[in-house]
């Protein structure tokens, strides 16, 4: 066995080490967030927000693209959400211990981790193909089948922290099971749920590989959702790579919107979910 | 009370006009929780199935040598999937290779180091790494990591390792600051908070006791991480690194801005290459529906598909025999 001295010196040593790779990670995550807003806050005006896209030069904002990603991630909510929601239920509480239960489980997570550019390709073999053409309904199908696992776990986590004890005390009391669901565990885990449904929202929103191939984008202004929409992430994604300098000044605004919006509902979920647990 | 003295007949009669509520809507709302259930399990399979089909005439067409094939040719139409699959899994390898270390190192600190306030704060910092979205890392990638490793990065390395026999075959190429490495580093950035939270959950599943044995007999806190709470936590941590792999392995956007999209082979890690992922993103506006570069990628979507599921079914596997037992 190696000296005192030696492990001591051992054991200062990784712990400085362990302590600058946290420093590390946090001066990274910083880095990123000051890129965003040296570069996003210059370019942000009114006009992102009262302007549609408009070609390089013509001064352009990103309205039609915030529309339409709010408009797809509404849908994709309303569809998701009960999914999402039921399936969560279904594994806390009839599904409970059963087999079948256990396999959805493991889909789920499956589901949860899969590469969203799969899902995105998935939904154009399905709706985009056999309806013949990119559409904000393929959007939203695509962003609702990413909602969906992000909700069942959370969900099921949430429902698994409510007392049997409840239950049995609403059961005792001769109530069938949708009102023991529906007004004393989902009541009793309701500020739980209702941040995995902002998490799934967050998610959806900073999506963009899956709406490659369903909504397209669109550079003009478009609320029909049988035909390609903008979104933030595609406007970001094209401007980005482009070569003209408005452009992908627009293209950093619409960065720093969505990660601001995201980080934000990111941080009050975990406050919310830190204070039920 | 006086129907219940009055008899049975009564006493069913009663209940029966006490107990409407829940005999239709029960069977409905407990089948609807079961649908959900079932459609979870149905989507899995078709995804799956939708892939394959798609991807089924680039198969026939160019046989399962597709998979191995370095052969991307736009041009004369003929496809191959071997220069995809390398590019993914070398990056995705790469991520973890970054990402471990740095790992094991953060849930050290977060476990063991950081005095108790401090902890929560740091953790959820660190997992807002995981909620930035994709493009943000590409564009961050794209515009400020990607100069920074063409100009102070590559040509060192590429002057002092260059020269060496078979390691130099890492290291060659001109400094494009995109490439396999960056894609590899942005990745390692990506996944670092999956692996690092799971690694803190598995470490504080750690029983007090064994630790405090440890530290009874002199043992320092490295020591007692490293023969204590890691072998302990060893098969859900190889899940969670598992887990961390099969994020890198489908990640999309950020890849695509920074891995320099280039569907040839190449040793060095400086060259530029693809992943399953960025092909797709890249080559699909320029596929129209039916045609064999089309079918092509969804092939390569489904190769993806299957990969990703070993890994993830894996690690998920791993990560709940533990934290179970």
């Amino acid at each position: 066995m190696a000296s005192l001295a030696r492990r001591r010196t051992t054991d200062y040593v990784v712990k400085a080490i362990s302590t600058g790779f946290a420093a590390l990670s946090l001066v990274l995550l910083a880095w990123i967030l000051w890129t965003l807003l040296s570069r996003g806050l210059p370019a942000l005006g009114p006009h992102v927000f009262t302007k549609i896209t408009a070609p390089p030069g013509a001064g352009g904002g990103l309205l039609n693209a915030i529309v339409g990603s709010l408009i797809q991630i509404g849908v994709a909510l309303i569809v998701g959400t009960p999914i999402g929601l039921m399936c969560g239920t279904f594994l806390a509480e009839n599904g409970r211990g059963t087999q079948v239960a256990n396999v959805v489980r493991f889909v789920n997570d499956v589901l949860l981790s899969a590469p969203s550019i799969l899902i995105g390709l998935f939904v154009y073999q399905l709706l985009v193909v056999p309806f013949g053409g990119f559409s904000g309904w393929a959007g939203s199908a695509a962003l609702a089948i990413l909602v969906i696992p992000v909700v069942v776990r959370t969900t099921e986590d949430m429902l698994n922290l409510v007392p049997i004890g409840l239950r049995e005390a609403a059961f005792a009391l001769g109530a069938p099971q949708w009102k023991v669901v529906t007004f004393i565990t989902w009541r009793a885990a309701r500020a739980g749920i209702v941040t995995g449904i902002l998490l799934a929202l967050a998610r959806a929103a900073g999506e963009t590989a899956p709406l490659l191939f369903t909504s397209l984008g669109n550079n003009g202004w478009s609320l029909n959702m049988s035909a390609p929409m903008a979104s933030l992430p595609i406007a970001i994604y094209q401007y980005a790579a482009s070569p003209f300098e408005d452009w992908v000044a627009l293209a950093w605004a619409g960065a720093l919107i969505i990660t601001v919006g995201v980080l934000t509902l990111n941080v009050l979920s975990r406050l919310v979910l830190a204070k039920m647990k | 009370m006086a129907a219940s003295i009055s008899g049975t007949e009564a006493d069913t009669a009663l209940l029966a006009a006490h107990k409407p509520t829940g005999r239709i809507s029960d069977p409905i709302f407990v089948g609807l929780l079961w649908a959900s259930g079932i459609f979870v399990l149905v989507l899995l399979g078709l995804i799956i199935a939708m892939l394959f089909e798609g991807g089924l005439p680039a198969l026939r067409e160019f046989g399962i040598s597709f998979l191995w094939s370095t052969t991307w040719n736009p041009v004369t139409e003929r496809f191959g999937a071997g220069v995809m699959v390398f590019g993914t899994v070398a990056s995705a390898v790469i991520a973890v290779i970054v990402a471990l270390p740095l790992s094991f190192g953060i849930a050290f600190f977060l476990t063991e180091i950081a005095p108790g306030p401090f902890r929560r704060p740091i953790g959820v910092a660190i997992q807002l790494l995981a909620a930035v979205p994709s493009i943000i890392y590409g564009m961050w990638g794209f515009f400020i990591v990607v100069p920074l490793i063409a100009a102070y990065v590559q040509p060192p390395l590429i002057e002092w390792l260059g020269p060496i026999p078979l390691l130099g075959a890492l290291f060659q190429g001109p400094p494009l600051g995109a490439g396999m490495l960056t894609a590899g580093l942005i990745l390692a950035l990506m996944i670092l908070p999956f692996i690092t939270a799971m690694f803190v959950e598995v470490l504080e599943s750690v029983p007090p006791m064994l630790k405090e044995s440890a530290y009874g007999v002199g043992a320092t806190s490295y020591e007692v991480y490293r023969n204590v709470s890691v072998p302990y936590g060893r098969t859900a941590m190889v899940g969670a690194v598992m887990l961390g792999l099969g994020r890198a392995l489908g990640e999309t956007m950020a890849v695509t801005f920074v891995i320099g999209n280039a569907t040839r082979m190449s040793a060095s890690l400086f060259a530029p290459g693809a992943t399953i992922a960025s092909t797709i993103a890249n080559e699909f506006p320029e596929a129209s529906i039916g045609s064999l570069k089309l079918q092509s990628l969804l092939q390569l979507g489904f190769i993806l598909f299957v990969i990703s599921f070993i890994v993830l079914a894996l690690s998920r596997l791993l990560v709940r025999s533990k934290l179970k037992g």
